[in-house]
């Protein structure tokens, strides 16, 4: 890393990424709801209009599926669109356009047509929020070809993959995280980007390998520092990125350590874990010295009183009861 | 504010020979390719559903006329009339119909999803409403090139029941975008007659609802639809914003090949073949003595010669390799 780095907060290196993206490159427009003067609900693109003018930084109607639409056709036709979901859970009115039209143009048009576009929002649960205002659902969006899926977990990594992204040829559907805006992180003032694909091995370790993204990862790391107390040696991967994926760093991992917990806030039953611990048996099925284990949320709607939300999301104990089991042992709590 | 209904007048039917003559050779292209696409999909060439134009030749022509290669454009499945008023080649689109490497997607995207980014057309799509959103960004490109481009985009009467119809007009018209939206009322949405589906009379009354400005046009006249086409091309060109066209027409076949057709008379499409476009055409332009019976024959002969040539061409086109599977994904 550089030698000049600053502390600044995820939200802070989101804008940054935006920044400095748009200063070089005079296609890039912004469009989302209260993304204009008020510097959207997260700040995420506060001061953008002051200096990138009203014809680049439009704020929108509340009509999520008119606007991604729009980023598509204006991203099919030159411009290089950064679209926000105010709340991922607002895709949803916007699906067809995202899934349907964005993803498959590409194919369908038998390569002809690009469509660069980056859709950013942010998901997660843990504030009671309710259960239309909490969801994860990064899986949904790497389930269907044609658009790749980005969950930063930091404020190094939000800057970097998000500059990665606005030069991107494809759809990006970009997930941050509502709790994560504030957190803070060394980030480094020189450019940089990160690839996609490459997942970040945060601690290594011996005894079990440990796979999460965004805000789960922040979880894990406490619960790593607990089980390290203990002499539990745990190796922490970040994958960053599920389209595309790296499966390769988390194999390797797995052939060292033998023993595999993957954790997600995305509901368990059918989440991106299901997908991952099934390409990891598949192809090292050998190394396993334990069934894979996966802890996501429950699956029910995320409820609002904080205490139930609580238990229905991935929480530090239930990531301990997984390790234990893999490991055949109690660490106790 | 009100609609606008578009009133031909004499001067509107008095066009030059050579005018005469592009308008009929597009008319019969239309229509002599969508039949053969018919023949063709009875011989199994297709996948698929096949959604045949016939009977709305006039829209495309007449709007075609007044759009250029650097505009862009969006349609549905019923989309080849607007494809081959925009450019398109022929051989190239009973290519993609057929799934072959030579068609202007490979054969990836068929007859529902005919794209070529050289001739503006952004693609046809198989969500009834799902294109037009994507014209109005095509407009946001447009207005910040400010090179005078507009963005047409051609749905039917349903897709003015989808939400994202609604959001794209709103869209258009807040930031005053240069896009045409070209509603071909047919009178029904797939199987349903368009009357039992929405209240208004007119369907212009739609965009009138978002301070478009509304037109409404009988769709099977092309002379008609040159006048409203004039008019919504100028004004959206010239930074005014968009304009909303209703056509008024109909489909003289079923919503697809095959289509059992049981919720309209026999009576009710006889009393429409009469007035579909190449016969009103054709009876203005032999009243007006403008062109020959002679002429028109052959003109249509030689329409008719290219569209089998391209057709027996598109038949020997190869199929596209496995390797095509994994490609153009992202």
């Amino acid at each position: 890393m550089s030698t000049n780095s600053r502390i600044i907060t995820y939200a802070e290196a989101l804008n940054e990424a935006i920044y400095e993206e748009m200063s070089s490159n005079d296609k890039i427009i912004v469009l989302g709801e209260d993304i204009g003067e008020y510097g959207g609900v997260f700040n995420v693109t506060k001061g953008l209009i002051e200096k990138f003018g009203k014809e680049r930084i439009i704020d929108t109607p509340i009509s999520e599926a008119g606007f991604a639409g729009a980023g598509i056709g204006a991203a099919m036709t030159g411009l290089k669109p950064i679209v926000e979901f105010m709340w991922i859970d607002f895709t949803f009115v916007a699906l067809d356009q995202i899934l349907n039209q964005g993803a498959k143009m590409t194919y369908m048009s038998g390569g002809q047509t690009k469509v660069p576009i980056v859709f950013r929002t942010q998901g997660g649960g843990g504030r009671g929020n309710g259960a239309q205002h909490s969801q994860s659902l990064e899986t949904i969006f790497a389930h269907i070809p044609g658009i790749k899926v980005v969950v930063p977990s930091n404020p190094y990594d939000a800057k970097g993959l998000l500059k990665t992204a606005i030069r991107d040829n494809c759809p990006i559907m970009f997930i941050e995280n509502k709790l994560l805006y504030n957190t803070k992180g060394v980030v480094p003032e020189e450019e940089y980007t990160i690839p996609f694909g490459q997942a970040n091995i945060i601690t290594e370790g011996s005894d079990v390998t440990i796979v999460s993204i965004s805000r789960s990862v922040q979880i894990c790391e406490n619960v790593i520092e607990d089980l390290k107390a203990k002499g539990i040696s745990a190796e922490l991967i970040d994958i960053r990125t599920l389209v595309p994926m790296d499966t390769t760093t988390v194999i390797e991992s797995v052939k060292k350590t033998n023993r595999l917990v993957i954790v997600h806030e995305a509901a368990e039953n059918f989440g991106w874990g299901s997908e991952l611990s099934s390409i990891v048996q598949d192809v090292a099925f050998d190394y396993l010295d334990a069934p894979i284990k996966r802890v996501g949320s429950l699956h029910v709607p995320i409820p609002y009183n904080l205490e139930l939300e609580k238990e229905v999301l991935p929480n530090e104990k239930r990531i301990i009861e997984a390790i234990e089991e893999v490991l055949y042992t109690k660490v106790g709590s | 504010m009100d609609i606008k209904f578009i009133e031909t007048e004499k001067e509107d039917y008095n066009i030059t020979k050579q005018k005469a003559e592009l308008i009929w050779s597009k008319l019969t292209e239309i229509r002599y390719f969508e039949e053969t696409s018919i023949e063709a999909y009875k011989q199994g060439l297709l996948g698929g559903s096949l959604h045949p134009y016939i009977g709305q030749e006039a829209v495309a022509t007449g709007i075609g006329e007044f759009i250029n290669e650097s505009d862009y454009m969006t349609t549905t499945y019923r989309g080849r009339g607007h494809a081959l008023a925009k450019g398109a080649d022929p051989f190239k689109l009973f290519a993609e119909m057929f799934g072959r490497i030579d068609g202007y997607c490979k054969g990836k995207g068929g007859p529902m999803h005919i794209a070529n980014n050289e001739l503006g057309m952004l693609g046809a799509n198989g969500i009834v409403a799902g294109g037009i959103p994507i014209a109005v960004g095509a407009g946001l490109t447009a207005k910040s090139m400010n090179q005078g481009q507009v963005s047409i985009t051609y749905f039917g009467d349903g897709a003015t029941n989808q939400g994202v119809f609604h959001e794209a007009m709103n869209l258009a018209a807040i930031l005053k975008l240069p896009v045409i939206f070209i509603c071909e009322n047919n009178l029904y949405s797939e199987m349903t007659p368009i009357k039992d589906s929405v209240l208004n009379e007119h369907l212009a009354e739609r965009g009138l609802a978002y301070r478009i400005p509304s037109y409404v046009v009988d769709g099977n006249d092309v002379f008609a639809v040159r006048k409203v086409a004039k008019l919504a091309t100028e004004y959206a060109r010239n930074g005014n914003g968009p304009v909303f066209i209703e056509a008024k027409t109909y489909r003289l076949l079923g919503h697809m090949f095959g289509d059992t057709e049981i919720y309209r008379t026999k009576e009710e499409v006889n009393s429409w073949r009469d007035k579909e476009p190449l016969k009103q055409f054709k009876r203005k332009i032999l009243e007006s003595d403008i062109l020959s019976e002679e002429k028109l024959n052959e003109i249509e002969q030689k329409v008719k010669n290219l569209i089998d040539g391209a057709f027996n061409r598109a038949k020997e086109s190869e199929q596209p390799s496995f390797e095509e599977v994994y490609t153009d994904v992202y």
